[in-house]
Protein backbone atom coordinates (compact mmCIF):
# COMPACT_ATOMS: atom_id res chain seq x y z
CA UNK A 1 0.00 0.00 0.00
CA UNK A 2 2.17 2.82 -1.24
CA UNK A 3 -0.51 5.44 -0.54
CA UNK A 4 0.23 5.45 3.19
CA UNK A 5 3.81 6.77 3.11
CA UNK A 6 2.77 9.35 0.53
CA UNK A 7 -0.09 10.54 2.74
CA UNK A 8 2.23 10.83 5.73
CA UNK A 9 4.52 12.98 3.58
CA UNK A 10 1.63 15.30 2.76
CA UNK A 11 0.79 14.10 -0.75
CA UNK A 12 -2.72 15.45 -1.30
CA UNK A 13 -3.46 13.31 -4.32
CA UNK A 14 -2.71 10.14 -2.38
CA UNK A 15 -4.96 11.44 0.39
CA UNK A 16 -7.81 12.04 -2.06
CA UNK A 17 -7.35 8.59 -3.60
CA UNK A 18 -7.42 6.78 -0.28
CA UNK A 19 -10.61 8.59 0.72
CA UNK A 20 -12.28 7.23 -2.43
CA UNK A 21 -11.06 3.72 -1.64
CA UNK A 22 -12.51 4.04 1.85
CA UNK A 23 -15.83 5.20 0.44
CA UNK A 24 -15.89 2.21 -1.89
CA UNK A 25 -15.06 -0.02 1.06
CA UNK A 26 -12.45 -2.38 -0.31
CA UNK A 27 -9.76 -4.47 1.42
CA UNK A 28 -6.98 -2.08 0.30
CA UNK A 29 -8.69 0.66 2.30
CA UNK A 30 -8.65 -1.48 5.43
CA UNK A 31 -4.95 -2.20 5.05
CA UNK A 32 -4.22 1.51 4.68
CA UNK A 33 -6.35 2.42 7.68
CA UNK A 34 -4.49 -0.13 9.75
CA UNK A 35 -1.15 1.40 8.74
CA UNK A 36 -2.39 4.94 9.46
CA UNK A 37 -3.95 4.13 12.81
CA UNK A 38 -0.80 4.75 14.92
CA UNK A 39 -0.62 8.25 13.42
CA UNK A 40 -4.14 9.24 14.51
CA UNK A 41 -5.39 10.78 17.72
CA UNK A 42 -3.88 14.26 17.44
CA UNK A 43 -6.52 16.26 15.58
CA UNK A 44 -9.29 18.19 17.29
CA UNK A 45 -12.43 16.90 15.59
CA UNK A 46 -15.16 19.53 15.49
CA UNK A 47 -18.64 18.66 14.22
CA UNK A 48 -21.02 21.22 12.76
CA UNK A 49 -24.64 20.16 12.50
CA UNK A 50 -28.10 21.71 12.22
CA UNK A 51 -31.14 21.98 9.99
CA UNK A 52 -30.80 22.63 6.23
CA UNK A 53 -30.21 26.26 5.41
CA UNK A 54 -29.05 27.39 8.86
CA UNK A 55 -25.65 28.30 7.41
CA UNK A 56 -23.47 25.34 8.35
CA UNK A 57 -21.24 25.56 5.28
CA UNK A 58 -20.79 29.30 5.62
CA UNK A 59 -19.90 28.89 9.29
CA UNK A 60 -17.44 26.11 8.45
CA UNK A 61 -15.85 28.40 5.88
CA UNK A 62 -15.41 31.15 8.48
CA UNK A 63 -14.19 28.78 11.19
CA UNK A 64 -11.61 27.35 8.82
CA UNK A 65 -10.34 30.85 7.99
CA UNK A 66 -10.13 31.59 11.71
CA UNK A 67 -8.16 28.43 12.46
CA UNK A 68 -5.79 29.22 9.60
CA UNK A 69 -5.16 32.71 11.01
CA UNK A 70 -4.24 31.01 14.28
CA UNK A 71 -1.78 28.83 12.39
CA UNK A 72 -3.68 25.52 12.48
CA UNK A 73 -4.14 23.39 9.37
CA UNK A 74 -7.70 22.30 8.67
CA UNK A 75 -9.25 19.25 7.04
CA UNK A 76 -12.93 19.54 6.13
CA UNK A 77 -15.41 16.75 5.47
CA UNK A 78 -18.75 18.00 4.17
CA UNK A 79 -21.57 15.47 3.92
CA UNK A 80 -24.64 15.80 1.71
CA UNK A 81 -27.42 13.27 1.11
CA UNK A 82 -27.49 10.50 -1.47
CA UNK A 83 -30.74 10.03 -3.39
CA UNK A 84 -32.56 6.95 -2.10
CA UNK A 85 -33.90 6.38 -5.59
CA UNK A 86 -30.95 6.79 -7.95
CA UNK A 87 -27.93 6.53 -5.67
CA UNK A 88 -26.75 9.85 -7.05
CA UNK A 89 -25.93 12.94 -5.02
CA UNK A 90 -25.39 16.64 -5.48
CA UNK A 91 -22.62 17.81 -3.20
CA UNK A 92 -22.81 21.58 -2.98
CA UNK A 93 -20.98 22.60 0.17
CA UNK A 94 -17.91 23.83 -1.73
CA UNK A 95 -20.01 26.69 -3.11
CA UNK A 96 -19.79 28.37 0.31
CA UNK A 97 -16.11 27.55 0.78
CA UNK A 98 -14.63 29.48 -2.13
CA UNK A 99 -12.52 31.56 0.23
CA UNK A 100 -10.52 28.51 1.20
CA UNK A 101 -9.29 27.71 -2.32
CA UNK A 102 -5.57 27.85 -2.94
CA UNK A 103 -4.55 27.35 0.68
CA UNK A 104 -2.27 24.32 1.04
CA UNK A 105 -3.16 24.20 4.75
CA UNK A 106 -6.73 23.24 3.88
CA UNK A 107 -8.19 20.10 2.37
CA UNK A 108 -11.90 19.86 1.60
CA UNK A 109 -13.69 16.65 0.76
CA UNK A 110 -17.39 16.33 -0.11
CA UNK A 111 -19.03 13.04 0.82
CA UNK A 112 -22.40 11.54 -0.05
CA UNK A 113 -24.24 9.64 2.68
CA UNK A 114 -24.68 6.56 0.43
CA UNK A 115 -27.64 5.29 2.41
CA UNK A 116 -26.58 6.13 5.98
CA UNK A 117 -29.27 7.83 8.03
CA UNK A 118 -27.55 9.37 11.04
CA UNK A 119 -26.37 12.57 9.32
CA UNK A 120 -23.00 11.18 8.24
CA UNK A 121 -21.80 8.62 5.72
CA UNK A 122 -20.70 5.18 6.88
CA UNK A 123 -17.15 6.07 5.89
CA UNK A 124 -17.05 9.54 7.48
CA UNK A 125 -15.36 8.33 10.66
CA UNK A 126 -12.62 6.61 8.67
CA UNK A 127 -12.12 9.63 6.43
CA UNK A 128 -11.71 11.79 9.55
CA UNK A 129 -9.04 9.36 10.76
CA UNK A 130 -7.15 9.70 7.50
CA UNK A 131 -7.19 13.50 7.71
CA UNK A 132 -6.04 13.21 11.32
CA UNK A 133 -3.16 10.92 10.30
CA UNK A 134 -2.29 13.26 7.43
CA UNK A 135 -1.49 15.86 10.08
CA UNK A 136 -4.39 18.31 9.99
CA UNK A 137 -4.61 19.96 13.41
CA UNK A 138 -8.35 20.49 13.16
CA UNK A 139 -10.88 18.38 11.29
CA UNK A 140 -14.21 20.08 10.69
CA UNK A 141 -17.07 17.70 9.92
CA UNK A 142 -20.21 19.20 8.44
CA UNK A 143 -23.21 16.87 8.60
CA UNK A 144 -26.10 16.80 6.16
CA UNK A 145 -28.88 19.19 7.02
CA UNK A 146 -30.49 17.29 9.86
CA UNK A 147 -33.88 17.12 11.52
CA UNK A 148 -34.10 16.16 15.15
CA UNK A 149 -32.53 12.78 15.65
CA UNK A 150 -29.47 12.53 13.42
CA UNK A 151 -26.90 12.58 16.17
CA UNK A 152 -24.07 10.37 14.85
CA UNK A 153 -21.80 13.39 14.80
CA UNK A 154 -21.64 13.43 18.60
CA UNK A 155 -19.84 10.11 18.52
CA UNK A 156 -17.41 11.21 15.82
CA UNK A 157 -16.48 14.67 17.10
CA UNK A 158 -14.77 15.92 20.25
CA UNK A 159 -16.73 19.15 20.07
CA UNK A 160 -20.18 19.37 18.50
CA UNK A 161 -21.62 22.68 17.33
CA UNK A 162 -25.36 22.79 16.70
CA UNK A 163 -26.33 25.63 14.37
CA UNK A 164 -29.78 27.16 14.62
CA UNK A 165 -31.34 30.08 12.77
CA UNK A 166 -34.20 32.39 13.74
CA UNK A 167 -37.71 31.39 12.81
CA UNK A 168 -37.36 27.62 12.70
CA UNK A 169 -39.63 26.71 15.58
CA UNK A 170 -41.02 27.72 18.93
CA UNK A 171 -39.43 27.18 22.31
CA UNK A 172 -40.90 23.69 22.65
CA UNK A 173 -38.59 22.58 19.83
CA UNK A 174 -35.69 23.55 22.04
CA UNK A 175 -36.92 21.22 24.77
CA UNK A 176 -37.11 18.11 22.62
CA UNK A 177 -34.65 15.29 22.93
CA UNK A 178 -32.07 14.64 20.25
CA UNK A 179 -30.12 17.31 18.46
CA UNK A 180 -30.22 19.85 21.29
CA UNK A 181 -28.73 17.35 23.71
CA UNK A 182 -25.56 16.74 21.74
CA UNK A 183 -24.55 20.39 21.51
CA UNK A 184 -21.32 21.44 23.18
CA UNK A 185 -21.74 24.85 21.58
CA UNK A 186 -24.99 26.36 20.29
CA UNK A 187 -24.83 28.91 17.51
CA UNK A 188 -27.72 31.09 16.42
CA UNK A 189 -26.62 32.03 12.93
CA UNK A 190 -28.22 34.71 10.74
CA UNK A 191 -28.47 36.72 13.94
CA UNK A 192 -29.16 39.89 11.97
CA UNK A 193 -32.61 38.53 11.17
CA UNK A 194 -35.73 39.20 13.21
CA UNK A 195 -36.31 36.68 15.96
CA UNK A 196 -32.66 35.93 16.67
CA UNK A 197 -32.87 37.19 20.24
CA UNK A 198 -35.95 35.04 20.92
CA UNK A 199 -34.29 31.97 19.45
CA UNK A 200 -31.20 32.52 21.60
CA UNK A 201 -33.37 33.05 24.66
CA UNK A 202 -35.38 29.86 24.00
CA UNK A 203 -32.13 27.93 23.81
CA UNK A 204 -30.88 29.49 27.04
CA UNK A 205 -34.11 28.61 28.81
CA UNK A 206 -33.94 25.04 27.55
CA UNK A 207 -30.39 24.80 28.90
CA UNK A 208 -31.52 26.18 32.26
CA UNK A 209 -34.41 23.75 32.59
CA UNK A 210 -32.53 20.57 32.09
CA UNK A 211 -28.82 20.89 31.94
CA UNK A 212 -27.69 19.46 28.64
CA UNK A 213 -25.10 16.79 28.66
CA UNK A 214 -25.69 15.16 32.00
CA UNK A 215 -25.25 11.56 30.89
CA UNK A 216 -22.10 9.60 31.64
CA UNK A 217 -19.13 10.99 29.80
CA UNK A 218 -21.04 14.13 29.13
CA UNK A 219 -19.95 17.46 30.35
CA UNK A 220 -21.25 18.07 33.86
CA UNK A 221 -18.90 21.00 34.24
CA UNK A 222 -19.54 22.49 30.85
CA UNK A 223 -22.48 24.68 30.07
CA UNK A 224 -22.92 24.97 26.29
CA UNK A 225 -22.63 28.64 25.38
CA UNK A 226 -25.30 30.14 23.11
CA UNK A 227 -23.51 32.35 20.59
CA UNK A 228 -24.93 34.61 17.92
CA UNK A 229 -23.24 34.87 14.54
CA UNK A 230 -23.72 36.33 11.10
CA UNK A 231 -21.40 33.87 9.40
CA UNK A 232 -21.76 35.54 6.01
CA UNK A 233 -19.98 38.65 7.39
CA UNK A 234 -17.82 36.75 9.85
CA UNK A 235 -19.58 38.43 12.79
CA UNK A 236 -19.39 36.49 16.03
CA UNK A 237 -17.11 33.82 14.57
CA UNK A 238 -14.18 34.78 16.82
CA UNK A 239 -16.34 33.95 19.85
CA UNK A 240 -17.18 30.55 18.38
CA UNK A 241 -13.47 29.87 17.85
CA UNK A 242 -12.80 30.83 21.47
CA UNK A 243 -15.59 28.53 22.67
CA UNK A 244 -14.11 25.66 20.63
CA UNK A 245 -10.71 26.22 22.26
CA UNK A 246 -12.31 26.49 25.70
CA UNK A 247 -14.23 23.27 25.15
CA UNK A 248 -11.07 21.46 24.13
CA UNK A 249 -9.30 22.73 27.26
CA UNK A 250 -12.26 21.56 29.32
CA UNK A 251 -12.27 18.10 27.73
CA UNK A 252 -8.57 17.72 28.44
CA UNK A 253 -8.60 18.98 32.01
CA UNK A 254 -11.67 16.91 32.96
CA UNK A 255 -10.42 13.68 31.44
CA UNK A 256 -13.36 13.63 29.04
CA UNK A 257 -11.07 13.79 26.02
CA UNK A 258 -9.87 10.28 26.80
CA UNK A 259 -13.34 9.12 27.76
CA UNK A 260 -14.82 10.25 24.45
CA UNK A 261 -11.89 8.67 22.63
CA UNK A 262 -12.69 5.40 24.33
CA UNK A 263 -16.40 5.65 23.59
CA UNK A 264 -15.63 6.35 19.97
CA UNK A 265 -13.26 3.40 19.70
CA UNK A 266 -15.90 1.15 21.22
CA UNK A 267 -18.66 2.38 18.90
CA UNK A 268 -16.32 1.99 15.91
CA UNK A 269 -15.48 -1.52 16.96
CA UNK A 270 -19.09 -2.56 17.41
CA UNK A 271 -20.08 -0.99 14.11
CA UNK A 272 -17.28 -2.74 12.25
CA UNK A 273 -18.10 -6.03 13.95
CA UNK A 274 -21.74 -5.77 12.94
CA UNK A 275 -20.90 -5.11 9.32
CA UNK A 276 -18.26 -7.81 9.12
CA UNK A 277 -20.35 -10.42 10.89
CA UNK A 278 -23.34 -9.73 8.69
CA UNK A 279 -21.23 -9.98 5.54
CA UNK A 280 -19.73 -13.29 6.69
CA UNK A 281 -23.06 -14.72 7.75
CA UNK A 282 -24.68 -13.83 4.46
CA UNK A 283 -21.76 -15.33 2.59
CA UNK A 284 -22.08 -18.58 4.53
CA UNK A 285 -25.83 -18.82 4.28
CA UNK A 286 -25.93 -17.96 0.63
CA UNK A 287 -28.33 -15.90 -1.39
CA UNK A 288 -30.75 -18.82 -1.78
CA UNK A 289 -31.46 -19.11 1.95
CA UNK A 290 -32.13 -15.39 2.14
CA UNK A 291 -34.55 -15.58 -0.78
CA UNK A 292 -36.25 -18.64 0.60
CA UNK A 293 -36.88 -17.12 4.03
CA UNK A 294 -38.00 -13.84 2.47
CA UNK A 295 -40.59 -15.75 0.46
CA UNK A 296 -41.80 -17.61 3.55
CA UNK A 297 -42.24 -14.34 5.42
CA UNK A 298 -44.23 -12.89 2.56
CA UNK A 299 -46.42 -16.06 2.42
CA UNK A 300 -47.03 -15.62 6.17
CA UNK A 301 -45.46 -19.00 6.92
CA UNK A 302 -42.88 -17.46 9.24
CA UNK A 303 -42.17 -14.11 10.79
CA UNK A 304 -38.77 -12.37 10.73
CA UNK A 305 -37.79 -13.43 14.24
CA UNK A 306 -38.55 -17.09 13.62
CA UNK A 307 -36.64 -16.84 10.36
CA UNK A 308 -33.59 -15.32 12.06
CA UNK A 309 -33.53 -18.05 14.73
CA UNK A 310 -33.86 -20.79 12.13
CA UNK A 311 -31.23 -19.26 9.85
CA UNK A 312 -28.70 -18.89 12.64
CA UNK A 313 -29.32 -22.40 13.93
CA UNK A 314 -28.84 -23.89 10.50
CA UNK A 315 -25.21 -22.74 10.44
CA UNK B 1 -20.85 -1.07 -2.89
CA UNK B 2 -18.90 -0.53 -6.10
CA UNK B 3 -17.20 2.54 -7.37
CA UNK B 4 -19.42 5.45 -8.15
CA UNK B 5 -18.72 8.01 -10.87
CA UNK B 6 -17.77 11.36 -9.36
CA UNK B 7 -18.04 14.49 -11.48
CA UNK B 8 -17.03 18.06 -10.74
CA UNK B 9 -19.26 20.70 -12.32
CA UNK B 10 -17.64 24.12 -12.38
CA UNK B 11 -18.17 27.50 -13.91
CA UNK B 12 -14.85 29.13 -14.74
CA UNK B 13 -14.72 32.77 -15.69
CA UNK B 14 -16.90 35.69 -14.87
CA UNK B 15 -20.29 35.12 -16.44
CA UNK B 16 -23.02 34.63 -13.88
CA UNK B 17 -25.34 32.26 -15.71
CA UNK B 18 -25.37 28.95 -13.90
CA UNK B 19 -28.72 27.54 -14.93
CA UNK B 20 -27.21 25.23 -17.54
CA UNK B 21 -24.59 23.99 -15.07
CA UNK B 22 -27.32 23.26 -12.53
CA UNK B 23 -29.48 21.40 -15.05
CA UNK B 24 -26.53 19.21 -16.01
CA UNK B 25 -25.55 18.66 -12.36
CA UNK B 26 -29.08 17.56 -11.59
CA UNK B 27 -29.24 15.23 -14.60
CA UNK B 28 -25.97 13.53 -13.64
CA UNK B 29 -27.21 13.20 -10.07
CA UNK B 30 -30.40 11.57 -11.33
CA UNK B 31 -28.26 9.20 -13.36
CA UNK B 32 -26.73 7.94 -10.11
CA UNK B 33 -23.50 9.93 -10.11
CA UNK B 34 -22.00 11.94 -7.27
CA UNK B 35 -21.80 15.50 -8.51
CA UNK B 36 -19.65 18.08 -6.78
CA UNK B 37 -20.98 21.50 -7.65
CA UNK B 38 -18.58 24.39 -7.09
CA UNK B 39 -20.64 27.36 -8.15
CA UNK B 40 -19.69 30.51 -10.00
CA UNK B 41 -16.46 32.32 -10.80
CA UNK B 42 -13.95 29.56 -10.40
CA UNK B 43 -10.41 30.09 -11.58
CA UNK B 44 -8.72 27.23 -13.44
CA UNK B 45 -6.48 26.76 -10.38
CA UNK B 46 -9.49 26.39 -8.09
CA UNK B 47 -11.04 23.84 -10.44
CA UNK B 48 -7.88 21.75 -10.60
CA UNK B 49 -7.51 21.83 -6.83
CA UNK B 50 -11.14 20.81 -6.28
CA UNK B 51 -10.82 17.99 -8.84
CA UNK B 52 -7.77 16.71 -6.97
CA UNK B 53 -9.30 16.86 -3.50
CA UNK B 54 -12.56 15.31 -4.63
CA UNK B 55 -10.82 12.58 -6.67
CA UNK B 56 -13.29 12.95 -9.53
CA UNK B 57 -13.45 10.94 -12.74
CA UNK B 58 -14.63 13.84 -14.87
CA UNK B 59 -14.83 17.63 -14.88
CA UNK B 60 -17.64 19.52 -16.60
CA UNK B 61 -16.96 23.17 -17.44
CA UNK B 62 -19.84 25.49 -18.23
CA UNK B 63 -18.78 28.58 -20.14
CA UNK B 64 -21.02 31.19 -21.72
CA UNK B 65 -18.66 34.12 -21.63
CA UNK B 66 -16.67 33.39 -24.78
CA UNK B 67 -13.47 32.92 -22.80
CA UNK B 68 -13.31 29.17 -23.46
CA UNK B 69 -10.20 29.32 -25.62
CA UNK B 70 -8.17 30.62 -22.68
CA UNK B 71 -9.94 28.96 -19.74
CA UNK B 72 -10.33 25.41 -21.02
CA UNK B 73 -6.69 24.83 -22.01
CA UNK B 74 -5.59 26.25 -18.65
CA UNK B 75 -7.75 23.76 -16.78
CA UNK B 76 -6.46 20.87 -18.90
CA UNK B 77 -2.87 22.03 -18.49
CA UNK B 78 -3.37 22.34 -14.73
CA UNK B 79 -4.82 18.84 -14.49
CA UNK B 80 -1.80 17.50 -16.40
CA UNK B 81 0.65 19.29 -14.13
CA UNK B 82 -1.12 17.90 -11.07
CA UNK B 83 -0.78 14.38 -12.49
CA UNK B 84 -4.51 14.16 -13.12
CA UNK B 85 -4.55 13.44 -16.85
CA UNK B 86 -6.90 10.51 -16.26
CA UNK B 87 -9.71 13.00 -15.54
CA UNK B 88 -12.00 13.48 -18.55
CA UNK B 89 -12.95 17.07 -19.38
CA UNK B 90 -16.32 18.09 -20.86
CA UNK B 91 -17.37 21.56 -21.93
CA UNK B 92 -20.88 22.93 -22.12
CA UNK B 93 -22.14 26.31 -23.18
CA UNK B 94 -21.87 28.51 -26.20
CA UNK B 95 -18.88 27.36 -28.22
CA UNK B 96 -18.61 28.46 -31.87
CA UNK B 97 -18.14 25.56 -34.30
CA UNK B 98 -14.76 26.85 -35.44
CA UNK B 99 -13.35 26.51 -31.90
CA UNK B 100 -14.40 22.89 -31.50
CA UNK B 101 -11.45 21.23 -33.26
CA UNK B 102 -8.92 23.22 -31.23
CA UNK B 103 -10.61 22.37 -27.94
CA UNK B 104 -10.74 18.67 -28.83
CA UNK B 105 -7.11 18.89 -29.84
CA UNK B 106 -6.39 20.36 -26.40
CA UNK B 107 -7.93 17.28 -24.82
CA UNK B 108 -11.62 17.99 -24.35
CA UNK B 109 -13.64 14.79 -24.45
CA UNK B 110 -16.86 16.30 -25.76
CA UNK B 111 -18.55 19.66 -26.20
CA UNK B 112 -22.25 20.18 -25.57
CA UNK B 113 -23.91 23.20 -27.12
CA UNK B 114 -27.37 24.63 -26.47
CA UNK B 115 -30.13 22.09 -27.04
CA UNK B 116 -28.07 19.02 -26.18
CA UNK B 117 -30.28 16.54 -24.34
CA UNK B 118 -29.25 15.65 -20.81
CA UNK B 119 -29.45 12.01 -21.86
CA UNK B 120 -26.68 12.60 -24.40
CA UNK B 121 -24.53 14.18 -21.70
CA UNK B 122 -25.17 11.39 -19.20
CA UNK B 123 -24.26 8.74 -21.76
CA UNK B 124 -21.11 10.57 -22.83
CA UNK B 125 -19.91 10.87 -19.22
CA UNK B 126 -20.70 7.22 -18.51
CA UNK B 127 -18.85 6.08 -21.59
CA UNK B 128 -15.81 8.23 -20.87
CA UNK B 129 -15.67 7.01 -17.29
CA UNK B 130 -15.69 3.39 -18.38
CA UNK B 131 -19.34 2.53 -17.84
CA UNK B 132 -22.08 1.76 -20.33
Amino acid sequence: MELVPRILEGDRRALARLISLIEDNGPPAQAALAALHPHTGRAHIVGVTGAPGTGKSTLVNELAKGFRRRGATVGIVAVDPTSPFTGGALLGDRVRMRDLAGDPGIFIRSMATRGSLGGLARATGDVVKVLDAAGFAVVLVETVGVGQAEVDIARTAHTTIVVEAPGLGDDVQALKAGLMEIADILVVNKADRPGAAQTARALEVALELGRNNTGPGKSAGWRPPVLKTVALDGNGVAEVLEAIAAHRAYLESSGLWNYREQERARADLIGALEREMLARLLARMGEAALEEWTARIVRREADVYTAVQAMLESL
Amino acid sequence: MGERIRVLIAKPGLDGHDRGAKVVARALRDAGMEVIYTGLRQTPEMIVEAALQEDVDAVGLSILSGAHMTLVPRVIQGLKEAGLDHIRVFVGGIIPDEDVPALKEAGVEAIFGPGTSTQTIVEAVRRACGEG
